[in-house]
């Protein structure tokens, strides 16, 4: 009995889902999505994906190769998931240098400046590309029409989103069935036929991935569903008061980023809650300010801050929604 | 524009009184009425919150330094007599003299020494290890390699040598705290005497076996055969539950138990002969 | 129907190698080394001296206390020493260790293997053979039986549960254990529902065992208020609680035992010892083992004697795969992992797993994620990351209000973990720590 043996505590199994499997999922998830944007907006999607996922990569492996002095742990997968969703937050003829920009911010200040991966308070592509926004608002809101594959990039034509037509045209006064003209179909929309960032487009794409996800239970139900679930709800009784100042549900849910939020963004695991409660209030929160700032807000969409503000209500959500402990009560003393 | 500067810089100094006017109240109706010494001796304190002394923190000290009428039993190990005048000034007290300490680890279970005979491969705590099981060795008195001690230590004074796998106190650095003393659940780190040149003499085991199985776990256990009991001229060292402790008080480091221990589980570091490696408890056993 | 319990659990890939294997008895080995503390409570006195001939079934140690059990010479031979020996939890212990010669089994014991299925003793008398015989719980935990059946002043209890769920991976003495010897367990649950004195008992089985199920639920025809409860496969359906819940929809309470909610659970291994114990006079010392492992040869499931060596054990396995890399006593969910094969089998040892060295190194640990798998997995509706980090930096009065106590150790949440933390050995660390605090805190 030569054998010198291993002695750990129990369990002596494990299971075989791991960080890394769980990241490839969701990459495998967000496949449908990229493919749809490189059909609708050619070359130009590919540049954006590739630039962004490489710098995304880069700047952790930097960090904690040459800032922190860690073993780097980009082999776990996460910085390449954060670089698809920054790629995905933004237009298809976005400069190459602002992408860059953007993965620093996401990567090195959203997430390695709170202790990298598990420890970030809020999603880091959203804090990349709201930095963005903020700091290049013309390059962040020329979209690209799609066109078919193209070898277009940043010269590509370009035109506004549906939300942006529907916002601008309420504000002048313009009736809603009106700009409902101006605008593609609710069937082109769901097939993503028409401008905006470029993996938010494409409804049926991320809805099949956001399937996918969940039958390989990566993520529940919970978030995409109460998120959808209230736009449609929130919208729906707007539209239903006054059809001709308010779009109909299906609009809002089919426009914008509210799919690509609901089913990626939001569900992320370490800024979301922890507990089935949490995530339906989370979800809530998430749709209500998601419709606010569409409809009387600044900017023509809103999801992106709103999942930004309910990630800094996440640990409040985990501290105080428990789950329900088996047993109750008894005074034992 | 001059006026829209004017009018808000007008607005802010408002608001700013208006602030300044509501916590001027404020802290004068919840006012803490507090001894002023306590914040005094709480500066001259190292403001480590190591815990060395007993409390909870600095200004738990202070307020038990200010509260107290002598310092008997109270002693921050880490500013050490330097601290403790300043302090004694403050309060217009007599210091208590009190001496140095250094930790020290009292394990020589070195993989050459005592062989592995199974390999740990739970949590990286000596806490888990130790209610999981006797250890990696045959010894299950001795350092489970976990490192427990390093984590608790808040002064840098040890690190995990990775040849050894066992921890290793920086002695100008180590103040004595006794944060690893706490942290081991094994008792194996002792807080003795600092003297002069950090020289030391100890036994470097902990085993409490009987000689046979002590010494079939471990090449350098003490087998607490008592023979630098009978040589120690000054009653420093005793016996109990097969294990020789010398005690640092009392030990006037005459050199004459390590000689006499037929297992190498007495330890001399920092004398004058073997004075090549310096506080390195793995090397000197070799030898 | 098939019933199950309602919150978390996981599905660990069930590797029930030996589920066809019929029950062997192990020769008597050459020598035995009887701990005198193999269960929950005070250790037991030794009552033999060096040299003395002893009997198979004869008293070696004497129960301290009433939570102890009395130890039984598990063969017939001669005391060769007693002595501190390393036990299966790798600390030392005294031990009675006896050379064996022949197997000449006290007189008072029936040999014979005919069932006899009338019971005679009162409930009195059966409590009290129980604990002569040092029955303890066979499924793991090895609570002294008789304490068990002894339903506390002012409880009421209506209803016994026997534990058929077998949930741990690899396991499969309580399966054989139900297929051969299904009229001696049907009848020790009688025995049992007549010392507690109740009218109902159900056998929950998993339903990974169907040969079991039918076998058992055509049995139970003859016997009174005995059913068979199928129910669904999801680990830790064993655990008290859970088969509780599962079996009758009642909600043990935090804090409580099963009694509180007016229920007795037994295993099925328990069941048979106490048939042996009371219709045949035979105290507890031996067991059925099962020795498994994906590279062991001749995996198997085996009646020892208490105090054989596990070596002897896995020799009978066909010896240990070259490539073996962890040995775990009991399930791999919750059984304890060897240092050294040198050690007894003991009253609880369910099972022997040897695992190749590929899976028996735990994964790198990574950051936490915070996925929450681990708290949909938790059966009790815990949050194993929180109550982990609260164990591991002692924050123990923040740990024992998120009702670590509650923890039972089932492995879920470390086993579920795509980061592969340490979950439970911090959360047991935490969980030993507030015990002991709380107990402080009652005799302060």
């Amino acid at each position: 009995m030569s054998n010198i043996l291993n002695v750990s505590p129990s369990p002596h199994q494990q299971s075989a889902e791991t960080t890394r499997k769980l990241m490839l999922g969701v990459v495998i998830a967000l496949a449908p999505a990229l493919a749809a944007s490189v059909w609708y907006f050619g070359l130009g999607a590919i540049i954006v994906t590739l630039v962004s996922v490489v710098s995304c990569v880069a700047v952790e492996y930097l960090i904690q190769k040459f800032i922190l002095k860690t073993k780097p742990s980009v082999s776990d997968g996460s910085a390449i998931v954060t670089g698809l969703l920054l790629a995905f937050n933004v237009p298809s003829n976005l400069p190459v240098h602002i992408i860059i920009i953007g993965a620093i911010v996401s990567i090195g200040v959203a997430k390695m400046t709170f202790g990298g991966l598990g420890n970030n308070p809020f999603n880091p592509a959203l804090v990349g590309r709201v930095f963005l926004l903020i700091s290049f608002p013309v390059q962040m809101t020329s979209w690209p029409v799609p066109s078919g594959f193209n070898t277009g990039y940043t010269d590509a034509v370009t035109g506004a989103t549906p939300l942006a037509i529907m916002s601008e045209g309420i504000k002048n006064g313009e009736a809603v069935s009106a700009l409902m003209e101006k605008i593609p179909s609710h069937m082109q929309l769901f097939y993503g036929y028409m401008g905006g960032s470029m993996g938010e487009i494409a409804a049926v794409a991320l809805i099949l991935g956001g399937l996918y996800m969940i039958w390989r239970k990566i993520i529940t139900w919970h978030i995409p569903v109460t998120i959808l679930l209230t736009v449609a709800v929130f919208t729906g009784i707007l539209w239903a008061v006054d059809p001709t100042k308010y779009a109909d549900p299906l609009f809002h849910l089919l426009t914008g980023g509210i799919m690509l939020g609901a089913i990626f963004m939001a569900t992320d695991y370490v800024t979301s809650p922890m507990t089935a409660k949490g995530m339906i209030i989370y979800g809530i929160g998430i749709g209500v300010i998601t419709v606010l700032i569409r409809t009387w807000g600044a900017y023509p969409e809103g999801v992106s801050f709103a999942i930004l503000i309910m990630n800094s209500f996440v640990p409040l959500l985990n501290m105080y929604i428990k789950p329900k402990r088996f047993g109750k009560e008894v005074k034992h003393g | 524009m001059s006026s829209t500067v004017l009018l808000t810089i007008a607005m802010l100094s408002a608001l700013g009184l208006l602030a300044a006017i509501i916590l001027y109240f404020v802290a004068q109706k919840f006012r803490v009425v507090e001894d002023p010494r306590i914040d005094t001796v709480t500066e001259a304190l190292p403001g480590a919150n190591c815990g060395g002394c007993g409390y909870t923190g600095c200004r738990a000290f202070a307020e038990t330094l200010v509260k107290s009428t002598s310092f008997e039993g109270l002693n921050c190990p880490v500013g050490g007599a330097e601290t403790m005048g300043k302090v004694a000034v403050i309060l217009d007290r007599q210091p208590v003299a009190v001496e140095p300490k250094v930790a020290v680890v009292r394990c020589n279970g070195t993989p050459d020494n005592a062989t592995r005979t199974s390999y740990y491969d739970g949590a990286v705590s000596c806490r888990v290890a130790h209610s999981l099981y006797g250890g990696q060795t045959g010894c299950q008195y001795g350092c489970l390699g976990c490192g427990d001690c390093v984590a608790a230590c808040k002064f840098d004074a040890m690190y995990m040598d990775p040849v050894t796998q066992l921890p290793v106190i920086l002695d100008e650095k180590c103040v004595a705290c006794g944060a690893c003393v706490k942290a081991c659940p094994r008792s194996i780190i002792e807080l003795r005497k600092r003297n002069k040149k950090d020289r030391k003499i100890y036994v470097s085991c902990v085993n409490r076996d009987k000689g046979g199985p002590a010494r079939k776990a471990c090449k350098v256990a003490c087998i607490g055969c008592g023979k630098c009991m009978k040589v120690c001229p000054y009653e420093a060292i005793t016996m109990e539950n097969n294990l020789a402790f010398i005690d640092s008080f009392k030990c006037r480091l005459c050199r004459k138990c390590e000689p006499e221990c037929p297992t190498g589980a007495i330890l001399e570091i920092g004398f004058p002969v073997k004075e090549a490696k310096p506080a390195e408890p793995a090397d000197a056993a070799v030898n | 129907m098939l019933k199950t319990f309602p919150k978390g659990g996981i599905h660990p890939p069930e590797n029930k190698l030996t589920a066809d294997r019929p029950i062997v008895i192990l020769p008597v080995p050459s020598q035995v080394t009887v701990p005198v503390s193999q269960h929950i409570g005070a250790p037991a006195v030794p009552v033999v001296e060096k040299g003395a001939a002893v009997k198979a079934g004869q008293l070696i140690a004497q129960a301290k206390g009433f939570v102890s059990t009395n130890i039984h010479s598990p063969v017939s031979g001669k005391v060769n020493k007693i002595d501190t020996v390393v036990d299966t939890t790798g600390y030392k212990q005294t031990a009675v260790v006896i050379d064996a010669e022949g197997d000449e089994w006290v007189e008072t014991i029936d040999r014979s293997a005919a069932l006899v299925k009338e019971i005679t003793l009162s409930r009195e008398q059966i409590i009290e053979r129980c604990q002569q015989c040092g029955l303890v719980g066979m499924g793991g935990a090895t609570f002294p039986t008789h304490i068990k059946l002894t339903v506390p002043a002012g409880k009421k209890c209506d209803m016994l549960i026997i534990n058929g769920v077998e949930c741990e991976p690899y396991l499969t003495s309580d399966h054989r254990l139900m297929l051969e010897k299904g009229a001696e367990v049907l009848t020790g649950v009688s025995i049992i529902m007549k010392a507690l004195g109740v009218e109902n008992a159900v056998i929950g089985i998993e339903a990974n065992k169907p040969d079991a199920i039918s076998q058992l639920t055509e049995l139970a025809k003859d016997f009174k208020g005995i059913t068979v409860q199928p129910l669904k496969v999801k680990y830790p359906q064993g655990g008290e609680k859970q088969l509780i819940k599962a079996c009758t929809g009642r909600e043990v309470p935090s804090g409580g035992l099963p009694v509180d909610v007016g229920v007795v659970v037994q295993n099925v291994g328990t069941s048979f010892a106490v048939y042996e114990a009371v219709q045949k006079n035979k105290p507890l010392f031996e067991r059925v083992v099962t020795v498994t492992g994906k590279s062991v040869k001749n995996p198997g499931n085996f009646m020892v004697r208490v105090g054989t060596p596990v070596t002897a054990l896995i020799e009978a396995a066909g010896g240990m795969p070259d490539d073996t890399g962890k040995v775990v006593n009991g399930g791999p969910m919750m059984g304890k992992a060897l240092a050294i094969t040198d050690v007894p089998v003991t009253k609880g040892t369910s099972g022997i797993i040897m695992f190749p060295a590929d899976a028996s190194k735990r994964a790198e640990v990574m950051p936490c994620i915070r996925c929450g798998k681990c708290s949909s997995a938790c059966a009790m509706g815990l949050e194993p990351w929180l109550i982990s980090v609260l164990g591991q930096k002692a924050m123990y009065e923040k740990a024992e209000q998120e009702k670590i106590t509650d923890c039972m150790e089932c492995g879920a949440c470390a086993y579920t973990c795509p980061a592969k933390r340490p979950l439970l050995d911090y959360i047991r660390l935490g969980k030993a720590t507030v015990i002991r605090m709380a107990r402080e805190r009652v005799t302060k």
